[in-house]
């Protein structure tokens, strides 16, 4: 079993998030994260889709993806090289004696602060899979309230290349 | 000319060739109903929604054109999902549209409404809403191109009444072009090249095939490479006519109920040639010992069908046809040079050896009328040359083991699904197709009664099915199961509280025939077929007789219970 994340091109109609969820449901397949946005096409979306299984069932979901009438086209990030990033809002417990540590590590990792009050911090992070799984660890001990994540979006190098 | 959503409609069918559809009105089609005396499309009026989209079906498997039905909103539509899910299982071509309520109530859980896209999402190729009525023909137009093309399959357009009732330009498309679907139709070369070089080093090749090449009418190709490369051949029951049932090399069907050799030809072949099937599970039996000494070449216009089931050496992503084409092309020249039946000889002397070993058969010794007579009979008198639909159960096998089938789309039974109910109507829409053809539904007792409302649309439309009901009394498949795997309980599969059929005919308008013996098995499906109505012809069968041979579900398929 392994994750892959996948870009999926399809046409902007509605109905077309129900095909890609009843697939999935349908057939038994794991999902792990789903993100769907619009493109610069305005009848375009883009979904960028985490899934598991092993290579057998990923090749299934992927050609059934592709099997969906509004599917444009399918790519499976994780056999290219590419960069994948998620977005996540933490809103952790931080009275005074832990403010400070908190900070550190929000320092740390590059995040941002985005509200406080007075016993609460709510933080963005962006990041790949390994960078949020640390920052979560480390806030866990802290209390977290509360956790909000877009899921990964994806997207193959131009040039293939680790920057 | 500016026309209405419901004129539009039956223009585009004019256009699409469409000559007959199976409908059932409602408050939610009544537009399109008042536009149809002004149509070419003729329309028929079943007796239930089941039977139309059944019907469309069978028309669409005898005649290899799309069927099309038109139903309601709400109960219309949801009565239909049988049938839609039956056609999809099987890959047939069928366009289906369904009345909405207007676009204003959508959501509001308006009276009659239901969301049939929403529902029969998993169970059509494709499926519309229609939002704009700018977009009604280029739907249509999609509707019927994603039916035929590609794995054929149902497509449903639902169409709410608003749009039937606004007005637009009539200009329907000529060609479609849709950049999210483009099936492959043709096989990449290099990959039957390979397919032509592992051929000449088999020792025990044997083809398996299946729908695919009857809906891409491959037959012809595939009875050429069987016959001249001296390949013989296995056939899954929805594969049954692509290849001569009577021809020495044909071993009949494959699976659960497939003949000893073919299934012993499996286990021992060293090429498998699967060509439009799908490893479907009551076909391999137990997956991880299925065809275990063979090289598999899989040829399937679906890549999702190609490395589903079981791993294969040589994928081709290819409609049937040109693929076998290909292959045909690509060993016509070794004719000359090389002597394949010699080089087969051997192997095709085994697997006949295991068929005069373990045949086909049954034992044919009491009182009683035994199923397969009557379906050889059936075979004898029409000589093969008939369209045989069938239901459900052991009477369906029956027909798939004992009927010997020439030619394509002269077999209509529910694969993939198994859905009891449905030969009946799909009869009654193949002889709607071939009006002057022998049509002859090979019925169970059971089965026969849940589509048998149909009597009524086949009797006043003057469409001559001949149902020859094999009754036992019993949901005998069922039954024999229960016999086989759970101690004889024989709980509710005991039907013998049944209608008098023969009466039951003659109430609709149609002939009625009773059998109880078997010297009148012959001379009454004689009598029957020369009858010029719907005849149902009710045969008291042996009550216990099982299917056999049987591989037991999930066993290997050289785990054959025999007669
Ligand atoms: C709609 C539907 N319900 C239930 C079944 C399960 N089933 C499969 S075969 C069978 C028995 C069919 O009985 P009958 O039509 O009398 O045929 P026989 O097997 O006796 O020839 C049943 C109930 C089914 N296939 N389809
Ligand atoms: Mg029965």
């Amino acid at each position: 079993m392994s994750k892959h994340t996948l870009s999926v091109m399809v046409e902007n109609e509605p109905g077309v998030l129900s095909r890609v969820a009843g697939l999935f449901s349908g057939r038994g397949f794991n999902i792990n994260s789903l993100n769907v946005a619009p493109t610069l096409e305005k009848d375009v979306s883009l979904m960028t889709i985490v899934a598991e299984g092993d290579d057998a069932i990923i090749e299934q979901i992927v050609k059934q993806l592709r099997k969906l009438i509004p599917t444009i086209k399918v790519k499976d990030l994780t056999e290219l090289n590419s960069v994948d990033r998620e977005m996540v809002l933490i809103k952790v417990n931080a009275e005074d004696s832990k403010r400070a540590e908190i900070l550190r590590i929000v320092d740390i990792f590059r995040c941002k602060v985005v509200d406080v009050s007075a016993d609460e911090l709510t933080i963005e992070i962006t990041g790949d899979q390994s960078k949020i799984g640390a920052i979560v660890n480390l806030l866990t001990r802290f209390g977290i309230k509360e956790i909000a994540r877009t899921g990964n979006v994806a997207m193959q190098r131009s040039m293939q290349i680790e920057l | 000319m500016k026309l209405t959503g419901a004129q539009i409609l039956l223009k585009c069918l004019e256009e699409e060739g469409v000559d007959v559809m199976f409908g059932f009105p409602g408050g939610a089609v009544i537009d399109i109903y008042d536009e149809i005396p002004n149509s070419k499309v003729e329309h028929i009026l079943v007796r239930h929604e089941q039977g139309a989209i059944h019907a469309a079906d069978g028309y669409a498997r005898a005649s290899g054109r799309a069927g099309v039905c038109l139903l309601t909103s709400g109960p219309g539509a949801t009565n239909a999902v049988t049938g839609i899910a039956t056609a999809y299982a099987d890959s047939i071509p069928v366009v289906i549209f369904t009345g909405q309520v207007p676009r204003a109530l959508i959501g509001n859980d308006a009276f009659q409404e239901v969301d049939i896209v929403g529902i029969t999402r998993p169970c059509t190729k494709h499926n519309y809403l229609v939002q704009d009525i700018k977009d009604l023909q280029t739907i249509i137009k999609q509707a019927f191109y994603l039916a035929r093309s590609g794995r054929p399959g149902p497509v449903l357009v639902d169409l709410p009444k608003d749009i039937q009732q606004q007005k637009v330009e009539f200009d329907y498309p000529k060609d479609v072009s849709m950049r999210s679907y483009k099936p492959t139709r043709k096989p990449h070369i290099g990959q039957i090249r390979k397919v032509v070089k592992l051929l000449k080093k088999a020792r025990r090749p044997l083809f398996y095939t299946g729908g695919g090449v009857i809906s891409s009418a491959a037959h012809e190709e595939l009875t050429w490479l069987g016959q001249k490369l001296s390949i013989p051949v296995t056939s899954t029951l929805m594969g049954l006519g692509a290849f001569p049932g009577d021809d020495d090399l044909f071993l009949g069907m494959l699976g659960m109920h497939g003949t000893y050799a073919a299934n012993m030809a499996v286990n021992d072949c060293d090429l498998l040639l699967a060509v439009g099937a799908r490893f479907d599970d009551r076909v391999t039996g137990r997956i991880d010992t299925f065809a275990p000494n063979a090289t598999i070449v899989h040829i399937d216009v679906d890549p999702t069908s190609i490395q589903k089931n079981v791993s294969v050496h040589v994928p081709i992503v290819s409609d049937c046809k040109p693929a076998l084409a290909a292959l045909k092309k690509e060993t016509e020249g070794t004719l000359e040079e090389f002597d394949w039946a010699a080089d087969h000889k051997e192997w095709v002397d085994e697997v006949q050896g295991w068929n005069r070993e373990h045949p086909l058969t049954y034992k044919d010794d009491g009182e009683g009328i035994k199923p397969q007579y009557v379906v050889e009979k059936i075979y004898e008198i029409t000589k093969g040359d008939a369209i045989i639909a069938t239901e459900v159960g052991q009477n369906q096998m029956w027909a798939a083991q004992f009927y010997k089938y020439a030619k394509p789309n002269t077999l209509l039974t529910s694969g993939g699904l198994g859905t009891m109910g449905y030969g009946f109507p799909a009869a009654m829409g193949a002889q709607k197709a071939f009006p002057d053809k022998l049509v002859i539904d090979i019925a169970g007792d059971g089965s026969i009664q849940m589509c048998i409302q149909e009597m009524m649309t086949v009797v006043c439309n003057k469409l001559p099915v001949k149902i020859v009901i094999l009754n036992n009394g019993y949901l005998g498949m069922v039954r024999q199961w229960q016999e086989l795997f759970y101690d004889k309980n024989y709980c509710a599969t005991c039907m013998d509280a049944q209608p008098d059929f023969v009466k039951l005919a003659e109430a609709y308008g149609a002939a009625g025939f009773r059998v109880t013996e078997k010297k009148d098995v012959e001379k009454t499906l004689r009598e029957a077929f020369k009858v010029d109505k719907p005849v149902i012809v009710d045969i008291r069968v042996e009550k216990e007789e099982n299917v056999y041979p049987m591989v037991p579900a999930g066993a290997s398929l050289t785990e054959m219970l025999l007669v």
